[in-house]
């Protein structure tokens, strides 16, 4: 099969730079906020995150999700050093984006690059709440429209996953403006054939619900992420009304259909699978070719 | 009457005087011309320092006037034959959106905006100008008839932002600006964009995705309101005039950092003060738009917003200076 082509070359390596490796400082034992269980982090993480009692999804880091996902050795990833500066000399930003990346060991709250996932080809996209909430700035923004750019000219999907409070203050109106410049190179993909795939993750709400997280051809979503455009305070301050208490979960957004589907994280490689697989077009040999 | 503003309180002072005296001037018989000279001189001095060096503040002030000029005063000024059309086929009708066909100059257009209430009976019905996603798909439904009939749209901007409620979160607000976004992006009709008023975050930007952006003068647009940035950042909602300066929301911040075309100028003190004057201020910048955008065919235009939009935004690579924009 021509996709074996993309196993075995494994023509790509990760770029080695120091934050390759998550040494995030992690304490040996995590307590799951849902059922209080105290566990091994090393058991949690060999589980993806998912809690071993109760099936609660921790937060993934970026780098975790591209190796639970892509070929060992495929992933190469695009504009690593780029980083945001300080557009409206907004007081402490630098400050803040300095302890950020001491802390998460990230240039930024998104990662890019190509790679395959069971030797499908694809752009991917994977958003980080370690980093300044998942916020989207010049430099989210931008890199998010340059791998669609990239996903466009080499004629593959585009696979991401978004992590994030919003559109970045600090940057004020420029990054409002990124919603739009994402939105536009995704329409430009789309109309020429590309599959778009967003998988929400917790939390995906404001400025990036409000633009490329909604617009997949399919929009899938992590169990209990919290997906939404207004916060739930603001909403309760406005309507004066009590919420459900499954408000703004990715649930709630399946069953007012505006989502495909909730998946399990350990569902979730098969699924995008089985998606790649069918826009391939069911493979090269068949009943319908004769 | 126009109602005052904070920051004119030493003009109203000036000119309750300058009447006052006049008054006088009628009833007895003494002649104070002179006085009353002087003191027109003062506040014609007065007023020019006030108007000249409005703050961020001030503006936002201007630009939340209850009686600042709406989507449809413009409309009925600017274009002939307006007929409203109203809902998105699958909901409702939103009020805060009004859109409809119209003739501007002799051109057939589509036209859209926000669309606020004048007094709170007109606001609870418009729900002061905070739209639904059932607006934006409607606003969606009317721009895609646009594009089949081949009709420049234009999109008036006047919200505080999309609505934060129950009911536009089950019908999915965070899709229909999306949806906006991605739709409008690829539209092969000329589209031009003029702020009026508040443009507020994703709410305003989802009817701004244009080949032309304007802002009239005293017009806002950011990615939160003062407000809201001041109680998320300082954790005190009262700093927002503080925020309003940080934040860089005024026409001119948004035209030097590179996201809108023309500053459209503004009659002195508001546009509130003479709504006519406004319209053929704004008249002359959305003629000269057009005129430049209905050159171009559609596959240019739709790469001509695209690159628009591409260019916004600031950022460097860590091997390079820091400082270096």
């Amino acid at each position: 099969m021509w996709k074996d082509i993309f196993i075995k070359k494994k023509k790509y390596a990760s770029i080695p730079s120091q934050q390759v490796r998550y040494e995030v400082p992690e304490g040996i034992m995590t307590k799951c906020p849902k059922c209080k269980k105290i566990m091994y982090t090393k058991e949690l993480i060999k589980n993806l995150r998912v809690c071993m009692s109760c099936g609660y999804h921790h937060t993934m880091p970026s780098r975790e999700r591209i190796d639970s996902l892509l070929d060992e050795g495929s992933f190469r990833e695009y504009d690593a050093d780029m980083i945001s500066v300080n557009p409206l000399q907004f007081p402490g930003y630098m400050e803040k984006l300095e302890e950020d990346r001491r802390k998460s060991n990230l240039n930024e709250a998104v990662v890019t690059g190509e790679g395959t996932l069971n030797g499908y080809p694809l752009v991917i996209a994977v958003m980080d709440s370690a980093f300044r909430m998942g916020s989207m700035g010049s430099v989210v923004g931008e890199k998010i429209t340059r791998a669609i750019e990239k996903a466009r000219e080499l004629h593959v999907p585009f696979l991401i996953f978004t992590a994030s409070g919003g559109a970045r203050m600090q940057e004020g109106v420029l990054s409002l403006m990124q919603m739009a410049k994402t939105s536009a190179a995704l329409k430009l993909f789309s109309d020429e054939g590309g599959l778009i795939i967003s998988v929400m993750t917790h939390p995906t709400t404001g400025g990036v619900s409000a633009s490329f997280a909604s617009l997949g051809d399919y929009n899938f979503a992590e169990p209990g992420a919290l997906i939404g455009f207004a916060g739930r305070r603001v909403i309760e301050q406005t309507v004066r009304e009590e919420l459900p208490e499954d408000f703004q979960t990715a649930e709630f957004l399946l069953k007012h259909g505006q989502l495909d589907a909730v998946i399990h994280r350990h569902d979730l490689k098969e699924t995008l699978t089985t998606v790649l697989d069918i826009h391939q077009g069911g493979g090269e040999h068949g009943w319908w070719q004769s | 009457m126009v109602a005052e503003l904070d920051f004119e309180k030493p003009l109203i002072e000036l000119r309750r005087k300058i009447i006052e005296l006049k008054e006088f001037m009628k009833t007895a018989e003494v002649d104070l011309s002179a006085e009353i000279e002087k003191l027109e001189a003062r506040l014609a001095k007065l007023e020019n320092d006030i108007y000249s060096n409005l703050t961020p503040w001030d503006r936002v002030q201007i630009a939340r006037h209850p009686q600042r000029p709406t989507t449809l005063d413009y409309i009925t000024r600017l274009f002939t034959h307006f007929l409203e059309c109203h809902g998105d086929r699958c909901f409702g009708d939103d009020e805060a959106i009004v859109g409809g066909i119209a003739k501007y100059d002799g051109l057939p257009v589509t036209v859209i905006g926000h669309q606020r209430g004048k007094d709170t009976k007109e606001n609870i019905r418009r729900n002061f100008g905070m739209p639904h996603p059932e607006g934006y798909r409607k606003a969606l439904r009317l721009m895609k008839q646009a594009e089949k009939f081949q009709r420049p749209i234009i999109c008036f901007i006047d919200t505080k932002g999309a609505y934060p409620g129950k009911a536009a979160e089950e019908r999915g607000q965070s899709e229909a600006i999306a949806r906006n976004l991605f739709e409008m992006s690829g539209l092969t009709v000329p589209i031009v964009c003029i702020v009026i008023g508040e443009g507020g975050s994703g709410g305003a930007l989802a009817l701004g995705v244009g080949n032309h952006i304007h802002m009239l003068e005293n017009s806002t647009y950011s990615v939160i309101s003062p407000e809201g940035a001041a109680a998320i950042l300082w954790k005190d909602a009262a700093l927002a005039q503080r925020a309003a300066e940080t934040m860089k929301i005024t026409a001119h911040d948004l035209k030097e950092l590179g996201v809108i075309d023309e500053i459209i100028p503004e009659v002195r003190g508001g546009a509130h003060r003479d709504v006519d004057q406004q319209a053929a201020e704004i008249d002359k910048v959305l003629k000269r738009s057009l005129q430049q955008l209905l050159k171009l065919d559609g596959e240019t235009l739709v790469q001509q917003r695209y690159e628009k939009f591409k260019q916004i935004g600031q950022f460097t690579f860590s091997h390079d200076d820091l400082r270096v924009r």
